[in-house]
């Protein structure tokens, strides 16, 4: 039948697949004490982050939404990556997760776990602000406290 | 036979030769071109006949005593009268060349709301009653209008199966409302209301009538001489003519109605330091130096399609759609929107636990371009209860083997990413 696409071995794969069927980490913390909402107004895409951050670390942290399975698995894969983690060190993964997806930085050199099964997306333009959609909530809601966390970021990259 | 299209291969070739853009392949798979509802591909005989202008009748037009003036006037003013025939115009209609459609719906709205030599059509406390199927180029200028006006915005929603229905916009009007602003043809489902009778109702009740017909003009064209219509708008790139090119159309009554968009030459008839006084109709529609090689594609885009058929081309499309369709709600998993429609182009539909994005890139990767998304229709979706949708939608070159392929990879994509 039909063979396989380049964009199912770059886009697609298993650990990608596997995130977006069961995304880690689904859902909301009753008392956050960060949290941001992405959007993505041209496809509908819509995620919130929520976290507790205690003394500079991560402690815990849901999302919850609807998007497109880049979108979810990125999403779920960032939150196992961040998630006991100093701030400092979400923030500089989140910059090179997005040095990567933007062409400026070799995925190798990126130290990216796991989350080097989306590096592919970098060569679907189109498909980029899926990735880092997330990622972007999660940079909002780590710069504001949860009390005036509900205005969208800006969505785009 | 209605379907020549369809069943003579031949002339399908040639009328698939007239559009060069689509003998490539993407992703080393033939394009199939399935997103025309966003953009339809242009015409050869468009080209040849913008060329044509530009390589020997270029000038500005109205005001030249020289021969290329001249001529481009003539030309600029054939197209208008080409075009008003084409959707049946008579002699108290009148069409005016705008950008497109969303620059000619926002002529209308704003023109109804702004007061000028004499006060806005729209007061404090009148109604306005927009279709829930609009595009979002149908509503918003709506909602400003009403802002601007103190009007209220009343919307003629849809049933469960985004159908529109006479009962429900009989009970919507009222002495006050002053608007009705509709779709032809639903860009985001495939939905074509039954416009002729809404209109009609509407202009009973004393309301002014808008019509939304960039998704009806390449097929189905609504034919003014037969509609309550006091304007409509389309669009010159979704019928195989020039992007940035359209057409505000009706009665003239309506048009003179307007407060002007734009200010500045050629729609003034006499001016002093401080004030103006404005030209008739069309030019006081058509401020500064108008698109003239696109009016003279989107003419010869009017005149490509009478040449080819609209009858051939509306039996071609109803069959694709139809097509479509059927094989797309017959796959496990999928939801085809307005699958009762008939007398389409569009076939729109959501997918149990996929998102359209990722229908869309692997589509793509097959070579099938598709659009994903809100199809700038996020009200519409949200009162249906769903979310973004995957559209295809079709134009006269467009084949059933196509439409296979589409199936094939709608399928595919399902496998995948389910």
């Amino acid at each position: 039948m039909t063979p396989e696409t380049a964009a199912e071995l770059d886009l697609y794969q298993d650990v990608v697949m596997d995130h977006k069927r069961a995304p880690r980490h689904f859902g909301t913390l009753a008392a956050p004490t960060h949290q941001a909402r992405g959007q993505n107004p041209q496809c509908g895409d819509d995620l919130r982050v929520a976290l507790v951050v205690d003394d500079g670390r991560v402690r815990d942290i849901r999302f919850h939404g609807q998007g497109c399975a880049i979108c979810i698995a990125s999403a779920s894969m960032m939150s196992e990556a961040v998630l006991g983690q100093e701030v400092a060190l979400a923030q500089a993964l989140q910059g090179r997760f997005r040095a990567v997806l933007t062409g400026q930085m070799e995925a190798e050199e990126a130290h990216l776990g796991k989350l080097i099964s989306l590096a592919g997306v970098r060569r679907y333009p189109g498909r980029i602000k899926c990735a880092l959609l997330g990622w972007h909530a999660l940079m909002h809601a780590l710069g504001s406290e949860a009390d005036h966390a509900d205005k969208p970021p800006e969505a785009t990259p | 036979m209605g379907d020549a299209l369809l069943t003579d291969r031949l002339a399908l070739d040639t009328v698939r030769s007239q559009f060069p853009v689509l003998a490539q392949r993407i992703h080393g798979a033939e394009l199939a071109y399935l997103d025309n509802a966003a953009t339809t591909q242009m015409a050869s005989p468009v080209e040849d006949a913008m060329r044509a202008f530009e390589q020997h009748d270029r000038a500005n037009i109205h005001r030249g005593v020289h021969t290329l003036s001249q001529r481009a006037t003539d030309a600029f003013e054939h197209a208008r009268s080409e075009l008003k025939r084409f959707v049946g115009a008579g002699p108290d209609h009148e069409l005016v060349f705008t950008s497109g459609t969303t620059d000619a719906l926002n002529m209308v709205a704003h023109g109804l709301s702004t007061a000028g030599h004499r006060p806005a059509w729209l007061q404090a406390g009148d109604e306005i009653v927009v279709s829930g199927l609009e595009h979002h180029a149908n509503l918003v200028p709506w909602q400003q209008a009403a802002r601007r006006t103190g009007a209220v915005l009343r919307v003629l929603l849809p049933d469960a199966q985004g159908r529109l229905h006479a009962a429900d916009l009989r009970r919507l009007l009222s002495p006050r409302t002053r608007v009705l602003a509709l779709t032809a043809c639903a860009n985001a489902t495939g939905e074509r209301p039954p416009y002729e009778a809404l209109l009609q109702l509407a202009a009973d009740a004393g309301a002014l009538t808008v019509l939304d017909a960039a998704q009806a003009v390449a097929h189905g064209v609504p034919d003014l001489s037969a509609l309550a219509c006091d304007f409509m708008a389309f669009s010159g790139h979704k019928m195989y003519g020039p992007m940035g090119t359209g057409v505000l159309v009706g009665r003239r009554a309506g048009l003179e109605r307007l407060e002007p968009l734009r200010y500045g030459g050629d729609m003034v008839a006499w001016v002093s330091a401080i004030e103006a006084s404005f030209a008739e109709l069309p030019a006081r529609l058509e401020g500064g130096t108008p698109n003239v090689a696109g009016a003279i594609g989107l003419a010869a885009a009017a005149g490509f399609i009478q040449q080819i058929g609209r009858d051939r081309i509306d039996a071609h499309l109803s069959a694709l759609r139809e097509h479509a369709a059927a094989g797309l709600a017959a796959l496990p998993g999928i939801t085809v929107l307005s699958a009762h429609s008939r007398a389409s182009a569009i076939v729109s539909f959501v997918a149990d636990g996929v998102h359209p994005h990722d229908i869309g890139t692997l589509l793509d990767q097959l070579g099938i371009a598709v659009r994903t998304g809100h199809h700038c229709a996020q009200p519409l979706l949200e009162h249906l209860g769903l979310g973004p949708t995957t559209r295809a939608s079709f134009a006269l070159y467009n084949t059933h083997a196509e439409v296979e392929r589409l199936l094939a990879g709608v399928a595919h994509a399902m496998k995948v990413l389910r």
